[in-house]
């Protein structure tokens, strides 16, 4: 016979030697409201004041932000604005990119409630002051491969993270797209917000459609959600197919496109079950369409897109020219509403795409991408960043993170751009170094990197252009003349980080 | 040589918008605003300046907005400028 009451004695005894207390289960009271009551009380519930406060937040941290949204984001400029008037300063912004949209961060620098930025780009108004000395730290420039392995290194520690979110549940459980009838946004995949969700001290999710729990199958768990925000606005959907997005009709791009899906096709990689991504270009958008009637025609599938994911890709996907969708930022509506709803478009954070210390991230695996380029040099390196006047207009993306782990790395970019020559002695800013890049496709003429001498030769075999990097850079010398030196100033405005967390390049101010 | 206010070109990107007025005082006084202007200022100054003078307009003001406009353009412009300002058809020789 042995009783409850009679094994007492030998459960306190237990309870003593794993130095534990002695449990009484019949103190609890049960919470007897109905379920769908109780979760409009969830602890998780705050105004963005109330989580500002509870999150900790103080002079000097770190705070984050991602950039689904692009040039429709609100959230930045929200919670900043709100930063500033609570007083806070001193701050560490480290977004995963920044566009035209964050002009106003310049007053937040002026009265220092900023002081310091970590991004993969900036544009517009807030680049042109930072690259004529705004700010007294350089800002830090990384890959989306690169932020992501310094956010799970430690590198870039994050103290509260502002993850926008177009739904959450009261607890957390958030999505770059809502499936309730009060949608108010659709960003479709948050990948550059997930390594801040995941190793973020506090995080707060602002969200403009507060949904009922549980918001599955969710994105972000509430398991790293410390306070949930409800805002009027998390952004603008119609913009995030806006900034460096275009489907271009411009026949230079349309040329540039159709030599692009040239190279691919005769390159060797074009076989059944390769795999592919695409930049953010105009040509290089295009060339998706382009190699389409050839998959067709020869009955060849990819096995995998990544990226960067375009409604040129779903279409593609589809009609099941592409197995599998890897998404860590959708680049339009359509996109981000495939993401939503087809279970084979699966969204993956910044680090499983393309960090280099991850031996399973994407990029590994891919053997195709089709980049742009602001200028490439006669020693193949690649500027994505700086306008060849010295202003910083660009974002390193997946530049470099892509270029460096494909098998094959395609840059599309025209010869020159107005007066601007696209092809020089030496790039204004290194951002992709010349030995992960391959072939840069121009109108006047596409270039093997002398590394890749097979590769020379099967587009040569095939009839295609293949010419000389120093002579596309004379020829663009011929057209426009020698451009005067820039006027650079001593002041160290930007830091270029290389996808290894080392320093790679640095930008200087330019002095009007 | 009779010398009235004129224009040429676009603010399309890759092209000029050239206008010329005239000056009482010798010499081009060129008023350059371009998008490439501490790259190449000089060179599209001195390109202007030599399309003027090669046409014999020696005196005027010339005020440019330049997007990125090869000297082939900006040759085409100031010279069409120019024919409209002094009525004088320099193709028609």
């Amino acid at each position: 016979m042995s009783s409850i009451k009679e094994r007492a004695a030998l459960v306190e005894k237990a309870a003593e030697k794993m130095n534990k207390g002695v449990s009484h289960p019949e103190n609890l009271v049960k919470n007897a409201a109905s379920r769908m009551e109780l979760q409009k009380e969830s602890p998780k519930l705050a105004t963005l004041e109330e989580a500002i406060r509870r999150s900790g937040l103080k002079d000097g941290m770190t705070i984050s932000f991602h950039h689904h949204f692009r040039g429709g984001d609100k959230v930045v400029n929200l919670v900043v604005a709100k930063l500033a008037e609570m007083g806070f300063k001193n701050l560490h912004l480290a977004a995963s990119s920044l566009s035209d949209v964050h002009a106003p961060l310049i007053q937040h620098i002026e009265n220092g409630v900023i002081t310091k930025i970590s991004t993969s780009g900036l544009r517009g108004e807030l680049a042109n002051r930072i690259s004529r000395g705004l700010m007294e730290e350089p800002v830090v420039f990384r890959s989306h491969g690169g932020r992501g392995s310094a956010i799970a290194a430690g590198d870039l520690h994050i103290d509260v993270a502002f993850l926008g979110a177009s739904s959450s549940d009261p607890l957390g459980n958030a999505c770059g797209y809502s499936r309730s009838e009060n949608a108010k946004s659709i960003c479709g995949s948050l990948g550059y917000a997930l390594p801040d969700a995941q190793y973020a001290d506090k995080v707060v999710i602002l969200t403009d459609d507060l949904v009922a729990y549980p918001n599955t199958p969710n994105s972000i768990s509430e398991r790293q959600v410390d306070y949930v925000v409800e805002v009027d606005s998390v952004g603008d959907s119609s913009k995030i197919s806006s900034g460096a997005i275009r489907d271009s009709k411009n026949p230079r791009d349309i040329l540039l496109a159709q030599k692009a899906a040239k190279v691919i096709i005769n390159s060797g990689y074009f076989k059944d079950g390769f795999s592919i991504q695409t930049g953010t270009g105009g040509a290089s958008l295009a060339a998706v369409k382009y190699i389409r009637q050839s998959m067709i025609d020869r009955g060849i599938k990819a096995s995998f897109a990544l990226g960067g994911i375009t409604a040129h890709m779903v279409k593609l996907h589809e009609e099941g020219l592409i197995d599998r969708l890897i998404d860590v930022q959708s680049f339009d509506k359509v996109a981000a509403e495939s993401l939503k709803n087809d279970i084979m478009h699966k969204e993956v954070s910044a680090n499983e795409y393309a960090s280099a210390d991850e031996p399973g991230s994407a990029v590994h695996y891919l053997d195709i991408v089709i980049l742009s380029a602001l200028e490439v040099d006669t020693k193949f390196n690649v500027n994505v960043l700086v306008g060849s006047d010295g202003i910083i207009r660009g974002a390193i993306g997946g530049h470099p993170d892509t270029a460096a782990d494909s098998a094959l790395s395609i840059i599309v970019c025209p010869l020159l751009r107005g007066r601007i020559p696209c092809v020089v002695d030496e790039v204004t800013t290194l951002i992709t170094p010349g030995s992960s890049v391959d072939v840069i496709v121009t109108e006047y003429g596409i270039a093997v990197n002398p590394r890749r001498p097979e590769l020379a030769e099967r587009l040569r075999q095939a009839g295609l252009d293949v010419t000389d990097i120093n002579i596309l850079k004379e020829k663009a010398r011929s057209i426009i003349g020698d451009a005067s030196p820039l006027p650079f100033g001593d002041k160290v405005v930007g830091v270029v980080m290389n996808r290894d967390g080392n320093v790679m390049d640095v930008i200087k101010n330019i002095n009007d | 040589m009779k010398f009235k206010e004129s224009f040429a070109g676009t603010l399309e990107s890759g092209d000029i918008l050239v206008r010329l007025l005239p000056s009482d005082k010798p010499g081009l006084t060129i008023n350059l605003e371009s998008t490439v202007a501490y790259q190449f200022g000089s060179q599209i100054k001195s390109v202007i300046k030599e399309t003027l003078e090669n046409l014999g307009i020696e005196s005027a003001v010339v005020d440019v907005t330049d997007k990125g406009a090869l000297d082939c353009t900006i040759r085409a412009r100031v010279t069409a400028a120019a024919v409209r300002a002094t009525g004088k058809d320099v193709w028609a020789d």
